[in-house]
């Protein structure tokens, strides 16, 4: 077990580090993935109404997240607005900021495929039943994007969580950081502690990514 | 092939206008950082000022910091340490930030009265920190640069860094000249060690491997006469592993590793100096390399890592 560096994820309090380590990801993940959501839902429906304003503006959005690395965000959102704004802002709310300005244009996206995805008869059909546009959008459009938005959003959010390990470059603690200090302090005690490490940091990703992919297969077979 | 000139020339273009507004967003910065919570008026006014104030941004370009009276008003001071990069500054079992800096760090609070909060940094960002006036010290194993200085301001030096070589037991290299036309060295490609002896001693044959982990392996299996690296590096070598003796342990221009404020933080800065040189008195660098660095590099190379009280930046340079 020495060898595999097991042991040194029992030293002192180094779990209950990793396990805080975790909250933090997820903390920033999931706060951001909750704005996502709401924004992009909003976003979305811009999107894919018929305003050639709104459609430009969202699409240079879109086109400047899909370019720009997540890495650049955080360090314009972290550093860059001290030196031009000289607003202080704590690194875990940068990091949040960064993630919701990402994943509300994923999101967007998203919703807006899912809405054009919906044929053209389907409203015709049901405003040749007699159906109002509200109820057309309450009991045809939008139940049917929301089922074919979940496996997509889901995917989003888990690409999310595992991508806050990037907040380290702002000196966020989060798990893989707390991993990468453990290694480091056990070089010379355990020099293969690495796989031990980052087998229970792969572990604590999945114990928080899996139970999001049940939820959505569930809501998938509740809906379908 | 039409088109594809197309996607390509639009891509060109809107990356350089990314990279464009990217460099405006990160090099016009003039520096107006906030000087505290408590002075949200303050911060606004100048955050208003900022575009105006924009040709004076090379003047003003760190204003962001913290004098030390605002340091000592504020009850706590803000460092960047490593939290990975043991035995200098990491994060042991307990969760404490230890190591040769940590050691310092914790004797600059202490001396100053107020308490402490460590960051984690990573090498790339250590300027930008200081730039921004996010933290007060850098004490993150920061050697001093001319390139460097230019963008911060370094203090008096607390520890050498110079290149090392390490042979086996059975041939000590305690000198260039040892070393024949038959033998080759092994470096690792792009550090300093190679940089310098490709430049200094073309005559002497390189042995040039990517990564730590294969040119130590080939000069286990006795590739090479010795090995040339950071001396922290060949030392901590040389004391993990039996049958290897540093000869030589300081070659090239010995540079230095300083704590580093914000450019133009006079009064920080002349604390520190004159801290570092108070605790020369008390022997306080050996003390702490006797508590923190000793098991990795064993007793007797605590002269020639050590700098006590600013010491050697006075004596001349050598070459």
């Amino acid at each position: 077990m020495q060898a595999l560096g097991i042991d040194v994820l029992f030293k002192g309090i180094n779990m209950q580090r990793l396990l805080g380590g975790l909250w933090i990801s997820l903390r920033i993940s999931l706060i951001a993935v909750a704005f996502s959501i709401v924004l992009g839902l909003v976003v979305g429906v811009l999107m894919a109404g018929d305003n050639p304003v709104i459609k430009a503006v969202t699409r240079v959005y879109l086109e400047i997240v899909r370019v720009m690395p997540q890495m650049v965000l955080l360090f314009i959102v972290f550093f860059g607005t001290t030196r031009v704004f000289g607003w202080n802002i704590e690194a875990e709310i940068a990091s949040i900021i960064v993630f919701t300005f990402w994943g509300t244009a994923e999101m967007a996206d998203l919703v807006r495929g899912a809405l054009i995805s919906i044929p053209r008869h389907q409203y015709e059909s049901a405003a040749a039943l007699g159906m109002e546009e509200g109820q057309i959008y309450r009991r045809i459009i939008i139940p049917q994007t929301l089922r074919r938005l979940i496996p997509l959003s889901i995917n989003l959010v888990t690409r999310m969580i595992k991508t806050t390990s990037l907040a380290m470059m702002i000196g966020v603690v989060e798990v893989l950081k707390v991993g990468q200090q453990i290694i480091e302090a056990n070089r010379k005690s355990s020099p293969h502690a690495a796989f031990g490490v980052y087998a229970c940091v792969f572990l604590l990703y999945f114990a928080a990514c899996w139970p999001i992919s049940m939820f959505s297969r569930y809501l998938e077979r509740k809906w379908s | 092939m039409r088109k594809n000139w197309i996607k390509k020339t639009s891509a060109a273009v809107l990356g350089l206008i990314l990279t464009g507004s990217l460099l405006a967003g990160c090099g016009s910065g003039s520096g107006t950082a906030a000087q505290g919570a408590d002075e949200p008026q303050a911060q606004e006014t100048e955050a208003e000022a900022a575009g105006t104030e924009a040709a004076d941004a090379a003047e003003n370009e760190n204003a962001g910091f913290r004098t030390l009276e605002e340091i000592q008003a504020s009850g706590k001071i803000t460092i960047g340490v490593f939290s990975d990069k043991s035995p200098f500054g990491y994060v042991d079992e307990n969760g404490e930030y230890q190591g040769y800096d940590v050691y310092f760090g914790n004797r600059i609070a202490q001396d100053l009265g107020v308490e402490l909060e460590y960051v984690s940094t990573e090498a790339a960002s250590r300027i930008e920190y200081l730039q921004t006036g996010k933290v007060d010290i850098i004490l993150a194993n920061f050697t001093v640069t001319p390139e460097r200085a230019e963008e911060v301001d370094f203090a008096l030096p607390y520890m050498n860094v110079a290149l090392g070589v390490v042979s086996h037991n059975d041939r000590v290299i305690t000198d260039l000249s040892q070393i024949t036309a038959d033998d080759q060295v092994i470096v690792i490609s792009g550090t300093t060690a190679e940089t310098y002896l490709t430049k200094n001693n073309p005559e002497i044959k390189l042995q040039k491997f990517d990564t730590y982990a294969t040119a130590k392996s080939a000069f286990e299996n006795g590739t090479g006469v010795a090995w040339a690296n950071d001396n922290t590096e060949v030392i901590a070598f040389a004391a993990e592993n039996e049958g290897y003796t540093v000869g030589i342990d300081s070659l090239g221009s010995a540079d230095t590793i300083a704590p580093a404020v914000t450019k133009g933080n006079e009064t920080l800065l002349n604390w520190l100096n004159e801290e570092i040189v108070k605790l020369g008195e008390e022997k306080f660098f050996h003390a702490d390399y006797e508590a923190t660095l000793v098991d990795t590099y064993g007793p007797e190379f605590e002269e020639t890592l050590v700098v006590e009280g600013g010491g050697q930046a006075a004596a001349p340079a050598q070459n």
